[in-house]
């Protein structure tokens, strides 16, 4: 996994890419007419000095990313920890009920979904779960619109009704686009780990089988999909732009949108770069996670 | 002597692998109803394009009409007959999910046979070039991508090359797995050691043995593909009218969500059997070549 | 003989399998008294582990077991989880085959053992902390204190196995299973091990029921021997008998695989297609006819009953086969040559 600290200089490979003629008025302003490898430098040197460069309308990118980045992160973060929850008590669930009633469930469920795009799930909910219920009760109960309302103020707490009727749905559909194959996947592990030697061994020696489900069969479940949750991330980021564009929500995937569709270049930059660094940074977590769990790996 | 026997042997695994593999699909209940449901949707789409090429452009005054005996998904906004928008787009769909995967087949199979097969230095080099693809979210370079070469929105087929181009690591990442894992095998080093050819043992040893998951792989693919190309359009940065996919029609009929839902649930539903069914079907033949590691049942 | 510790009247275990019901042990009956010693051979697929498993309440859900397994004058067959799990590990404990994957490689050597012997009966933590080093000591680990806080993986094979061999006595079981416990480990160490499970039994006074592809652990360790083929029982008998008048041809055919190929014997026996269909649709008839030199029509048509050969000792020597009384009184080498030739023929002949 450590493979995955890859490249933070990847967002660079996008630098060399010329952008269409409708903009080469401003070459000189972007230094396109400077060569390839100064400019890569001096985006660089910036990056160096917490400067990352100016938009196409000059305003810094700096203070826009951080600003985006909040309320992204926020959604991210919330709509991941709840999806891992959801996603292996699920699995465990439909592993222990194997071949029942509640493992069909479950596992139509969790194949629904995996075919799902994001953009369908969120559309849904947001015109035929929100809207309705708002107009049944005459006020906003689930906003469709926006990470806040425009006019919110006052105190985290004073807030939190209103962040919360803005949050739920774009974290649920966030958490209908990556449970799943985390719920088949953790289904399988709890299933491949039952059949294996050592659980073998653990019931032979007379311990009951609540102990041996708990610290033998769910101990050691858990320590692969850690690998698959590090994976997936990039796909949650992924998701979560497209979660943005549905609710309307001035998050840095929608920042990126419009900076990726003017051919901005620091813009793209910027994002990618923080895509980067995020992806690995979680990778990073993924593997001190996988070491404090499996003294295998602990020790080497 | 011992040497040969083990030949016969590894022949011998594929055939059986392979018959096996057929026997437990087609037993597979899920699976077959998947590839029905497929190739009709597949059937009826050709037949539509083909007998009502214009259907989709022919304007009428039916502004967004509900489900009728003559427009059985309704029409748009615009009056344009939804179900030949939604077949065509389905058409366009599968017809770059094709390009898509079989890009990703030709070129994540033999990046994965020569890292895993030959290793080293060159393996090191193409792995890290995959890792690099998966640090950033395929959707991110894709929207990066179209911008660039299509400037937000392009043919199908630089649709098609694009994503194909970028969805081949996870076949490769699986092959070369694989490999390293074949190439420990007695029969595979039993061949090397008899002289084989690089290009023998790969093409008849590593590659036949590891059918199973390049296929399976492959399918998903197909899934994935779609689900990108559609979310590409809903975007605004997928294929561009006159053609049309499914991403695009949901794009499209968002804004009359709550007044014609028609114009959402059609083509979302449609695009969303059709993941459905490759999904089943994929996981249909993961079942059959490898029941042990089937992710549904048992 | 002494009450039996195990008792073990018409064994039978199948499987519901697409393909039909597969009996993977067809009628097995034995008894074994303190510290006496059971070998179990026969070729992969036989039905030893099988029958290991039902001896120990751990086959998977989808068996069906039929017949009676007494142990200590408790019966198994049918008892439900919530009684049996009691009975593990303190009537009966199992070692596997293969010492790298059965232990958990989370949780260190000294926690495995102490949640075995804490298991049963209320133990202090220290108690049971000192109670597990003198039973690595006894299983011939060196430096006891240390391995406790070693993880599986920092430890050999052999060592692993002797781990294995600790836990299994550390309820001073009345049977203990061992399944292959060397077939996995290098040359060298079996025999480490073998000596590790005999001062087992010996502390424990344990009877011990030992499956394995090796006949020269059968002849070092056993009392008696069952040889299986096929989910049956083809012949039984005292260790010597076995060894000096084999009566039935497939034994003969073990037996002459030995000295010269010690090393590969039981990958080579293991290989032989065409065991496993019998076990599925049984036609009728001698399941080894189809293999067997001395084969006649009758074998093909009938299957033999499992009955006694006459004995010098006049101890029970059973045999399954029609020929029993001429196949007991051919000599062992002459068999081999054929056997041997047969066996590659029904390799060829496989494809
Ligand atoms: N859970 C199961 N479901 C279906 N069939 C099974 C199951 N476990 C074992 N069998 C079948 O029972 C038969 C006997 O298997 P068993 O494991 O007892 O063989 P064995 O004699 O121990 O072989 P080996 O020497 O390879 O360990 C085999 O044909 C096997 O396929
Ligand atoms: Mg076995």
């Amino acid at each position: 996994m450590v493979a995955y600290s890859g490249d933070p200089l990847f967002p660079l490979k996008m630098n060399p890419l010329t952008p269409p003629a409708t903009i080469k008025i401003r070459e000189h302003d972007l230094f396109l007419d400077h060569s390839l490898p100064w400019r890569y430098w001096h985006w660089f040197s910036g990056l160096f000095h917490g400067n990352f460069g100016l938009d196409l309308s000059n305003n810094p990118v700096r203070p826009q990313l951080f600003l985006h980045m909040g309320v992204t992160l926020r959604m991210v973060v919330l709509a991941f920890v709840l999806a891992v929850i959801i996603a292996v008590s699920l699995g465990v669930l439909s592993a222990l009920k194997r071949g029942g009633l509640i493992d069909r469930g479950i596992t139509f469920t969790t194949f629904f979904f995996l075919a799902t795009p994001v953009f369908v799930t969120g559309l849904f909910l947001k015109f035929y779960l929100a809207i309705p219920l708002d107009k049944y009760f005459g006020r906003q109960i689930l906003a469709t619109n926006g990470a806040q309302s425009p006019l919110a103020s006052g105190s985290f707490l004073h807030r939190l009704p209103d962040l919360a009727a803005h949050f739920t749905l774009p974290t649920i559909t966030l958490i209908l686009a990556v449970f799943s194959s985390w719920t088949i996947y953790q289904r399988s592990s709890i299933l491949e780990t039952m059949n294996m030697d050592h659980v073998m061994l653990a019931r032979s020696k007379g311990i009951s089988p609540r102990r041996v489900l708990r610290r033998h069969i769910l101990r050691n479940a858990l320590i692969p999909i850690i690998t698959v949750l590090a994976l997936d991330f990039a796909g949650l980021l992924g998701g979560a732009v497209v979660t943005e564009t549905v609710y309307s929500w001035n998050g840095l995937g929608r920042w990126f949108l419009g900076g990726a569709s003017n051919i901005d270049l620091n813009v793209t930059l910027a994002y990618l770069l923080f895509t980067a660094v995020l992806v690995i940074m979680f990778n990073l977590l993924a593997d001190i996670a996988y070491g404090f769990l499996d003294p295998r790996i602990r020790y080497r | 002597m011992s040497i040969f026997r083990k030949k016969g042997r590894s022949g011998e695994k594929i055939e059986t692998q392979w018959s096996t593999a057929m026997r437990n699909f087609r037993k597979d209940k899920m699976a077959l109803t998947g590839i029905a449901i497929f190739v009709i949707i597949l059937i009826v789409a050709l037949v539509q394009t083909m007998l009502n090429p214009k259907g989709w452009s022919t304007l009428t005054t039916d502004f967004a009409k509900p489900p009728s005996w003559h427009h059985p998904f309704g029409t748009t906004d615009s009056g344009l007959d939804l179900m030949s928008g939604c077949l065509k787009g389905a058409l366009q769909d599968l017809i770059i999910a094709v390009i898509v995967s079989t890009m990703a087949l030709v070129i994540g199979t033999a990046v994965g046979a020569v890292a895993g097969y030959f290793g080293g230095l060159l393996d090191s080099v193409l792995m890290r070039v995959v890792d690099l693809l998966l640090v950033v979210p395929l959707l991110t370079i894709l929207i990066v991508m179209s911008n660039i070469f299509s400037s937000g929105g392009g043919s199908p087929l630089a649709i098609a090359l694009l994503i194909g181009f970028l969805s081949w690591t996870y076949i490769s990442r699986l092959v070369r797995a694989e490999f390293l894992a074949l190439r420990e095998r007695p029969f595979v080093e039993a061949s090397i050691a008899l002289g084989a050819s690089s290009w023998r043992v790969i093409t008849r040893h590593l590659i036949p043995n590891a059918i199973g998951v390049i296929m399976v792989n492959t399918t998903l693919t197909v899934a994935g593909a779609i689900l990108l190309e559609s979310t590409l359009s809903y975007l605004g940065l997928g294929i561009v009218p006159p053609a049309v996919s499914l991403g695009m029609l949901v794009q499209d009929g968002q804004g009359s969500a709550t007044t014609s839902p028609w114009q959402f649930f059609f083509p979302a539903g449609l695009l969303l059997i059709i993941v459905l069914c490759v999904f089943v079907i994929g996981d249909g033949m993961q079942a059959a070549f490898d029941p042990r590691n089937a992710r549904r049942r048992k | 003989m002494a009450q039996p510790v195990v008792s073990v009247k018409g064994l039978e275990v199948s499987f519901a399998t697409e393909g039909g019901m597969l009996n993977a042990v067809r009628g097995l009956t034995f008894e074994l008294a303190e510290q006496e010693v059971l070998g179990i051979v026969g070729e992969s697929g036989s039905g030893k582990s099988v029958t290991a498993l039902a001896l120990i309440g751990l086959l998977p859900k989808t068996a069906v077991v039929k017949g009676s397994v007494e142990i200590d004058g408790e019966e198994i067959v049918g008892r439900a989880e919530k009684d049996m799990y009691k009975m593990r590990g303190s009537k009966i404990a199992m070692i596997f085959q293969d010492p790298m994957t059965s232990l958990n490689p989370v949780y260190t050597i000294g926690w495995q053992i102490i949640e075995a012997v804490r298991s049963h009966g209320k133990v202090s933590k220290d108690e049971a902390k000192v109670r597990a080093i003198e039973l690595l000591r006894l299983s011939g680990i060196p430096r006891p204190e240390a391995a406790l806080d070693s993880y599986p993986h920092e430890f050999s094979g052999g060592m692993r196995q002797r781990v294995v061999i600790a836990i299994a006595m550390a309820n001073s079981p009345r049977v203990m299973l061992a399944d292959e416990p060397t077939t996995a480990l290098d040359v060298t160490v079996q025999a480490q091990v073998l000596l590790s499970l005999q001062s087992a039994l010996e502390k424990t006074k344990a009877a011990l029921v030992l499956v394995t592809h090796d006949l020269g652990v059968v002849a070092g360790m056993a009392n008696r021997v069952i040889v299986m083929y096929a989910g049956r029982v083809v012949e039984f008998a005292n260790v010597d008998e076995l060894f000096y008048r084999p009566s039935m041809p497939y034994t003969h055919g073990l037996l002459g695989a030995i000295p010269s190929h010690a090393e590969d014997s039981d990958e080579r026996l293991s290989q032989i297609p065409g065991a496993p269909p019998t076990m599925l649709n049984h036609a009728g008839g001698c399941p080894f006819a189809p293999r067997c030199p001395l084969a006649q029509d009758v074998c093909r048509s009938t299957e033999p009953a499992l009955e006694p050969v006459a004995t010098a000792d006049g101890s029970v020597h059973l045999s399954a086969c029609h020929f029993r009384d001429e196949v007991s009184s051919m000599p062992v080498a002459s068999m081999f040559k054929g056997a041997e030739q047969i066996l590659e023929g029904a390799e060829d002949s496989g494809h």
